[in-house]
């Protein structure tokens, strides 16, 4: 099974310029960890301190939100592809 | 942060204001400073950026009498926008009324009710002509020749006029379904308009695909941080226009979450550089139940949304993954206030009621705000007394489609004075018939 895993710019220079990564992880955890291992530079990026995905990090599969099709639990198909696109927001704590 | 001295002529009214650039991007999270640029996230941490200032060098310089004597527009606050240096805006942005609204205070059940009304912001009858001044002073300074948005109506007219009037090429991408005042209030100025078949998340994550590819000036992507505090200048008018004083409360309508956040962000600077006394200030939100992500988080005592794919007539606020969501309902708890939502027959009732009791027409957001104002009266959350001010920010004439069937055309009498009277008897009947049976 292969997903194919499109990096956005801003991350490119943490990749060697490689924009898109194929990678055979069953569910969004172990997409995240193939991640961290071919790149190590990018892990600080896409976590947090506490090792979590970052918050204002969304992920899409096939252009659609996923959590809408269950987060984490959700099971990748062969084919997938996935859009990292980080949210667009300001405001004030 | 520059000192260097610059000047602001104030396009619209001459006045000459002097004040330094004081103001660069942050990271909201992380702190880390990225100067001024067209950008929107960091990229250490992927967090939002905001615009921070230099409120000392503002401190002592900007007073009440000096923004009294300049234009009645929001270029009054200058030295609080994040402004290229030697900015000459081209218009008059801003500066719209806030009107006591007994009418509808009685309806309510409420004593000391404003309206702030942005249905009469120009150029286009929408806040959104605030955010979007501020955001291609910007756009011109970074050099871009294109400026673009995704957008649920309101700033797809906005966009779309200010930049015929300054000169740039303008790219729209909005739903398809969009209401067809605001698509045509597009298109008459020239700008291209993109028609996505899909929700207003789509086409914003489909924009911030585009933003990496093309060098386009994005209001609400990568212009986003300059853009955003175009909405200050709606606190700062409040202040001022309740006599440099901060309401009770405010209700303010949510769709991204952005406004809600600078209101208070408004507040906080006026607070800071002694403008205003501080003072608790609630904050209400408003959103349509079919669309309520930020409401419902509220409601449940959740940090964090939960995206929703909204099924609701008001479009201008139907968006599921509202960007500032986390913020807003941060802005919202912190304040002690709540957050409400309506249905969209209670929305049409109110646009109906605000319409009926203050002569105000207002669009589908505006509906929302009034109708959970109401709610927020009738459960004690907002106390009668309290000097609570509803923020309408756009106009009804762009959503005429959701009052379709309400009026129906009268038919037509000769113009003879004896049939108009046989025609006011008529009516008067019934109308008192009407009354009898309520």
């Amino acid at each position: 099974m292969t997903v194919t895993v499109q990096i956005p710019t801003a991350l490119r220079r943490l990749t060697a310029g490689t924009g898109r990564v194929q990678c055979s992880a069953a569910n969004l955890e172990e997409l995240f960890s193939a991640l961290d291992e071919q790149f190590p530079d990018l892990k600080a990026h896409l976590r947090d301190e506490a090792g979590e995905i970052r918050r204002f990090l969304n992920v899409y599969v096939n252009e659609e939100d996923i959590r809408f099709l269950g987060g984490n639990t959700y099971f990748f198909q062969d084919g997938d592809e996935v859009l990292l696109v980080p949210s667009i927001a300001g405001g004030v704590s | 942060m520059s000192a260097a001295a610059r000047v602001l002529t104030g396009g619209t009214s001459g006045v000459e204001a002097n004040f330094s650039t004081n103001y660069e991007l942050r990271c909201r999270e992380c702190r880390k400073s990225w100067g001024n640029q067209p950008r929107s996230i960091c990229d250490d941490c992927f967090s939002p950026l905001e615009v921070f200032y230099d409120y000392e060098a503002v401190r002592g310089r900007l007073t009440r009498e000096r923004i009294a004597s300049r234009a009645p527009d929001m270029w009054r606050y200058a030295e609080l926008l994040p402004l290229p240096p030697h900015y000459r805006p081209s218009l008059a942005v801003g500066f719209t009324p806030l009107l006591r609204a007994p009418r509808l205070a009685t309806d309510l059940g409420a004593k000391n009710l404003f309206i702030k009304n942005d249905a009469v912001c120009l150029p286009t009858l929408s806040f959104k002509d605030r955010v979007v001044a501020v955001a291609l002073a910007q756009a011109r300074s970074f050099g871009f020749d294109t400026v673009a948005c995704s957008s649920t109506g309101n700033l797809a007219n906005s966009v779309a006029a200010q930049a015929a009037r300054n000169g740039f090429k303008a790219w729209i991408l909005v739903p398809a379904d969009l209401e067809p005042a605001k698509i045509l209030g597009t298109q008459v100025f020239g700008a291209r308009l993109v028609r996505i078949a899909g929700s207003y998340d789509q086409v914003n994550r489909l924009c911030s695909q585009i933003a990496d590819e093309h060098r386009w000036g994005f209001v609400n992507v990568n212009l986003r941080p300059y853009y955003a505090e175009g909405s200050k200048t709606v606190g700062f008018e409040i202040a001022e226009q309740l006599g440099w004083r901060l309401p009770d409360n405010v209700v303010v309508p949510m769709a991204g979450g952005s406004l809600i956040t600078k209101i208070k962000k408004a507040f906080d600077e006026l607070i800071e550089l002694d403008l205003v006394d501080a003072r608790p200030v609630k904050f209400f939100g408003a959103q349509a139940t079919g669309c309520s992500p930020i409401s419902t988080a509220v409601k449940s005592g959740n940090a964090d949304i939960e995206p929703q794919k909204p099924a609701t007539l008001a479009r201008s606020l139907a968006i599921g993954n509202p960007a500032d969501g986390h913020y807003a309902i941060k802005v919202i708890t912190k304040s002690g206030g709540w957050s409400e939502d309506v249905s969209d027959s209670e929305m049409i009732e109110s646009i109906q009621l605000l319409a009926e009791t203050e002569g105000i027409f207002t669009e589908t957001a505006g509906g929302v705000t009034t109708g959970c104002a109401r709610k927020l009266y009738r459960q004690g959350r907002i106390a009668p007394d309290e000097t609570t001010v509803l923020c309408i920010t756009g106009n009804g004439l762009k959503t005429t489609d959701v009052l379709a069937g309400k009026y129906e055309a009268e038919e037509a009498i000769r113009p003879k004075l004896a049939e108009f009277e046989t025609y006011l008897q008529k009516t008067l009947e019934s109308e008192f018939s009407e009354t009898v049976e309520a």
